[in-house]
């Protein structure tokens, strides 16, 4: 875990360049971290404390504060279901239902076997095309039933 | 449409996304103007007569907020890009950092030059991936084009860090998003001082929305009266206006800001879905005050749905039709603000709890008598009782959908459901 954290030092070095000061390169390190080793371990957030100079109670206040950052692993592919009323309006709970069946699992879980963790988040801001999901990275929608069968067989493959 | 598009001329376009297409259609040119002919007052003075007011949801006069940069300052001065799109129901932000970055990227240096500020942020929200590395690269192309970094167009040294926010709504509201920006949680700050005297970094900063900067180009291009003489004596221009929910065809509509609510959901975005009757719509983002179907005649200018005891906020309409349980639409927005609140005030964090309590009994049929009394007592104890104004928009949904659609709570507290609840299972609960 800190060999992988050290192997970041040059990309640190250019995100702290655009920064007036230090301390601003918080959320951009973080994202930096998370995007390395999969979450933000303690290990983590210890070399962001010595990074921007914010003691590392300070980083771990940020860290719960913002809900894209995670303290554990979760699976490979990450289906966040928007549950905001633009989306409850077109059917999101029925897709909630439906994800929550085919995977067996509840929201805030993940699948045995480590591909999908399943997640309900507010407005993603992407309401045209409602019912909707992040999954990664990725905005999708509309999703019915037939669109979350794709999904899943997509995510499937994801490595 | 029967008038020109100023901020969607280049959405629908694949290929217009980029400098070549931007260039083209006569980019850059306003700014070198601004920047080669024209004085930061008379840059500021042109945007203050076009009439345009901040786009994010407050409405304030852009020309106006920019003079309020003190003269002279011994500090750095900041332009600070808002774009932490987070209203719910609101999404033309995103349309234009992935489809027009470069309409942004002008209106910014033409922000900049006016405030004589050499560094620009621009705080996009975290989940906005695919706009991040669009936004990223526009300003990776217009650098290479002469309009980024040291010597602009031979005129103007500044330049853009994009940065990344990391999911919290609370982070939208001006002074959250500089202490956000800062490295900090959340937390907004108390005003007076006003960023323009000390914002970012405790330096005097402008923050200043997407699609509020997209319009300044235009402005410049064409001049102030004629971006004024499209809306009203108070607002100039046009909008982009999200609309959602249940019409026919939800999607980012432009008009002129004088259109009415009920053009909007008729003509722009092809009506009610399946024909069914309107029942309510949100005409601002989730934070506005509900309007029932028999108030959509209303023009959407900052003004008048002022006047109609609502707002024109982020521009965020919000439909509902017929099938709709108001009990569960306003348990759906309790969610959010329970959920989004930064709990920086007891009582924000404590009132929106409590209200997402209350709700939750309410909808599943252990409402009491009284709830309707605790929930209206919960809300006027967070009017105007915090730092911020997400309090006051936690509480305006709750008085505005008990005083609308009084009946359907009662029934839902007397019987512990309602007919929709019924009828329309599947859809909504």
């Amino acid at each position: 875990m800190s060999a992988d954290v050290s192997a970041l030092e040059p990309q640190a070095k250019e995100i702290l360049a655009r920064y007036d000061q230090k301390q601003a390169a918080m959320l951009p390190l973080l994202h930096l971290v998370q995007e390395q080793v999969g979450y933000i371990p303690p290990e983590g957030e210890q070399w962001v404390s010595e990074k921007t100079g914010v003691a590392v109670v300070h980083v771990h206040e940020v860290v719960t504060f913002y809900t894209m950052y995670r303290t554990k692993a979760i699976g490979r592919c990450h289906l966040q279901v928007c549950t905001n009323l633009p989306c409850v309006l077109r059917g999101a709970e029925s897709v909630l239902a439906y994800l929550k069946e085919r995977l067996g699992i509840d929201v805030g879980q993940t699948t045995p076997d480590g591909k999908f963790t399943l997640s309900s988040v507010e407005c993603l801001c992407a309401c045209e095309i409602a019912p909707m999901a992040q999954v990664n990275d990725r905005y999708v929608g509309p999703l019915d039933r037939a669109a979350v069968d794709r999904l899943l067989e997509e995510g499937g493959h994801v490595l | 449409m029967s008038f020109e598009p100023v901020l969607s001329r280049r959405l629908g376009r694949a290929a217009g996304t980029w400098y070549d297409a931007y260039a083209a259609d006569g980019g850059y040119e306003a700014a070198k103007k601004a920047l080669t002919a024209m004085t930061p007052a008379q840059v500021i003075d042109e945007v203050t007569r076009a009439n345009l007011r901040g786009l994010g949801g407050a409405g304030f006069p852009t020309g106006k907020k920019w003079s309020f940069i003190p003269k002279n300052s011994s500090k750095p001065v900041y332009l600070v890009v808002n774009a932490d799109e987070g209203e719910p129901g609101t999404f033309k932000d995103r349309y234009l950092l992935e489809r027009d970055p470069h309409a942004v990227i002008e209106g910014m240096l033409i922000a900049a030059y006016a405030i004589s500020s050499h560094k620009a942020y621009i705080y996009i929200r975290g989940e906005y991936v695919e706009a991040y590395r669009r936004f990223c690269r526009a300003v990776e192309e217009a650098r290479a084009h002469g309009w980024v970094g040291k010597g602009a167009q031979g005129v103007w040294d500044w330049e853009i860090t994009v940065h990344r926010g990391a999911g919290a709504y609370i982070c939208g509201e001006e002074t959250a998003l500089l202490t956000s920006l800062e490295g900090g949680k959340g937390f907004p700050r108390l005003k007076p001082p006003f960023p323009a005297i000390s914002g970012l970094f405790a330096s005097p900063t402008i923050v200043n929305n997407v699609e509020t900067l997209a319009a300044v180009p235009p402005i410049l291009r064409r001049g102030a009266a004629w971006f004024a003489g499209l809306g009203t004596p108070k607002q100039g221009g046009t909008r982009l206006f999200s609309v959602c929910g249940h019409v026919t065809t939800p999607g980012v509509y432009e008009a002129p800001v004088s259109v009415t609510l009920r053009s909007l959901i008729e003509q722009h975005a092809g009506g009610v879905r399946g024909g069914r009757a309107l029942k309510a719509v949100i005409p601002g983002g989730i934070s506005a005050k509900i309007l029932t179907a028999s108030e959509i005649d209303v023009a959407m200018d900052f003004d008048s749905l002022m006047a109609a005891g609502t707002m024109a906020g982020s521009g965020g309409v919000i439909v509902m039709d017929d099938t709709t349980c108001m009990v569960k639409a306003l348990w759906t927005a309790a969610k959010f603000f329970a959920h989004e609140s930064c709990g920086q005030c007891s009582p924000c964090r404590e009132g929106t709890g409590w209200i997402f309590k209350v709700l939750t009994r309410v909808l599943h049929g252990q409402g009491r008598p009284q709830d309707l009394d605790v929930l209206l007592s919960a809300a006027g104890g967070m009017e105007g009782k915090t730092i911020c104004v997400f309090a006051d928009a936690a509480a305006w949904p709750v008085q505005s959908y008990i005083r609308k659609f009084r009946r359907e709570f009662e029934q839902h507290i007397a019987t512990g459901t309602c007919d929709l609840t019924r009828d329309y299972a599947d859809a909504h609960h």
